[in-house]
């Protein structure tokens, strides 16, 4: 049982890696299973998330609040209000104008965002690595570090915060979308856009909504990065924002659980191949999977196969 | 003949909708040319005409999915001036003038339930009373009161079609004769003033169809809004229009009460052709 400890310590940190991938992911796949375009500047959008909350975590600084659930709330309030209004920017000036043009026109445009946003985040932050201080620190010490000298399980506070929010967002998620007149809406207008309109479904504000809430959910995702790892740069968002459509890929692209579900896969993959084989070689791993998948099930686990519109 | 009786004592501010030089050009295909015709509220009105005679096309342009070429389009209303509804954006027909529609190839949401797919059709009711979706998150007492009166709504219908035992089903996999009726109903749910029905008997048994006819006569009595109806099957069209407007090539060829179209020269000979090469 001498791997076990060992084991134990990857399957948490790819937990939760997993979770901050499969709240980016959702993302990527409500719009694509919307208006059918790959949105890639979502990571972008998470990168500017992040780059929120440590704003705010340093205002909360200035201004000497030192407790830390208040600290936690108001960086959430800020990071989510003001991404989200991010969100909803991008596709009113760079999506909505070309909605009934060719496909590739979005993505297109969906690059042009993103290449934007980077460079905008770079020249008013500068390109420099930021570094953030932990806000919450230490955690339960599971095995080992005896006086046999074991190996020593650690599972963070942090972690725990982590994984709890992304279930908690993603069960009330999956409710809403179920559950709620609006859920019933963005599900009509994947189904049948024109049709869903001729019922007097507002189009246009369901997809800016969906918008609206992706971000919202990369935004909690940058927010935890930013407490977690603690170092942003104007380029986190770019191989974030790829691994996290992988994800969703993985997953099958349009479904929700599917998205949930490969955001963790990855989580584990990534974090399982740096233990046992190599650091340096993690996105390779990752982004290999993407190709497999293309290859093999191009649906991915949770995808319904494309069905003939007629 | 009830059908008939009916049309006589329509008062005559009951027009509906009124379609004035309706034109749709496609390139240099003309669909529809110049047509002009009424629709009155409790009345059914039968759109008919050989294959190809623009009938699609005319629905197209009074549900917002064609901006007609030329033309005007009136929703004329109780209260306020009419609605011009070639100048309207396409949901707000849906919305505002609550003109509500089905297809001749069935449009429902195939992966939601039937019960959803009429709930959707309710949801500016409920998006208002939800706030948005943001109180209704958190459970406010008024949105889950709309919440329960769309879905009774809905039960209601499903009733009316016989159909309660399929409410969970997926709409795309219900029989076909199914999915016609729940078509119907959604747009009823829609609480539409006009309904327009583009060939609800295609493909329906005799049983079928004779239920539809049942329905759509219920509707207008019991409901009393208008019908607009494209109909191939002759004795859907005869039996329930009150009044019928027959189109060929795009262009209005008569327009009259049943027994007046049944003996038109005009529409005969669309029908059947001219009357030395009868070959039937």
């Amino acid at each position: 049982m001498d791997w076990f400890p060992y084991f134990l310590q990857q399957l948490i940190n790819g937990l939760t890696l997993g979770s901050v991938y499969g709240l980016i992911a959702i993302g990527y796949t409500m719009v694509y299973g919307i208006i059918g375009m790959v949105n890639f500047a979502h990571g972008d959008v998470y990168m500017i998330g992040a780059f929120q909350a440590m704003i705010m975590l340093l205002i909360c600084g200035a201004l000497g609040i030192s407790w830390v659930p208040a600290i936690l709330l108001l960086m959430l309030i800020v990071s989510v209000v003001l991404t989200a209004a991010y969100g909803w920017t991008v596709e009113r000036i760079a999506y909505r104008p070309l909605r009934g043009s060719s496909r590739l026109a979005p993505l297109i445009s969906a690059i042009g965002m993103s290449v934007l946003l980077e460079n905008y985040v770079q020249l008013v932050q500068g390109p420099r690595p930021k570094p953030v201080e932990p806000l919450i620190r230490g955690g339960f010490q599971l095995m080992g570090g005896g006086a046999d000298n074991s190996f020593v399980v650690q599972l963070g506070y942090m972690q725990i915060v982590i994984v709890m929010i992304t279930i908690i967002l993603m069960g009330a998620f999956a409710m809403a979308i179920g559950n709620t007149s609006l859920g019933r809406q963005q599900r009509a207008c994947e189904q049948d856009m024109k049709m869903a309109s001729l019922l007097g479904v507002n189009v246009d504000r369901t997809i800016s909504l969906t918008f609206v809430l992706g971000a919202a959910l990369a935004a909690v995702a940058g927010m935890m990065v930013t407490l977690y790892y603690g170092n942003n740069d104007f380029f986190m968002g770019f191989v974030a924002g790829i691994k996290a459509f992988t994800a969703a890929v993985l997953g099958g692209i349009g479904s929700l659980p599917g998205a949930m579900l490969g955001g963790i896969l990855i989580g584990l993959i990534e974090a399982f191949w740096s233990a046992y084989f190599s650091a340096e070689y993690k996105d390779v791993a990752a982004f290999s999977i993407l190709v497999l998948v293309l290859i093999f099930r191009p649906t991915g686990l949770l995808g319904r196969p494309e069905v003939e519109k007629v | 003949m009830s059908a008939a009786a009916a049309t006589s004592v329509a008062l005559p501010d009951d027009t509906l909708l009124t379609v004035e030089h309706l034109t749709m050009r496609f390139g240099g295909l003309v669909a529809v040319e110049e047509v002009t015709f009424e629709a009155k509220r409790r009345q059914i009105t039968g759109v008919i005409g050989p294959n190809g005679a623009g009938k699609t096309t005319l629905f197209n342009c009074i549900t917002g999915f064609y901006k007609p070429t030329t033309g005007r389009l009136s929703l004329h209303r109780d209260d306020g001036p009419p609605l011009l509804l070639e100048q309207m954006d396409g949901y707000l027909i849906g919305q505002k003038a609550r003109v509500a529609r089905t297809f001749q190839n069935i449009r429902l949401f195939p992966g939601m339930s039937a019960l959803e797919n009429l709930m959707v059709a309710q949801h500016n009711k409920l998006m208002r009373a939800s706030g948005f979706t943001f109180l209704g998150l958190i459970g406010m007492p008024g949105y889950r009161r709309a919440e329960a009166e769309a879905k009774e709504k809905a039960v209601r219908w499903l009733e009316r079609l016989g159909m309660v035992n399929l409410a969970d089903d997926p709409a795309g996999s219900l029989p076909y004769g199914a999915q016609r009726r729940l078509e119907i109903a959604r747009a009823m749910c829609t609480d539409p003033v006009l309904l327009c029905l583009d060939e609800p008997a295609a493909g329906l048994n005799p049983r079928e169809s004779a239920e539809l006819n049942h329905l759509l006569l219920e509707i207008r009595d019991q409901i009393g809004i208008g019908i607009l109806l494209i109909e191939h099957d002759m004795s859907v069209v005869m039996g329930i229009s009150d009044h019928i407007v027959v189109l060929d090539y795009g262009r209005k060829i008569a327009d009259g009460t049943p027994t007046e179209i049944q003996r038109d020269p005009a529409v005969i000979r669309a029908y059947l052709g001219e009357e030395e090469k009868d070959d039937r």
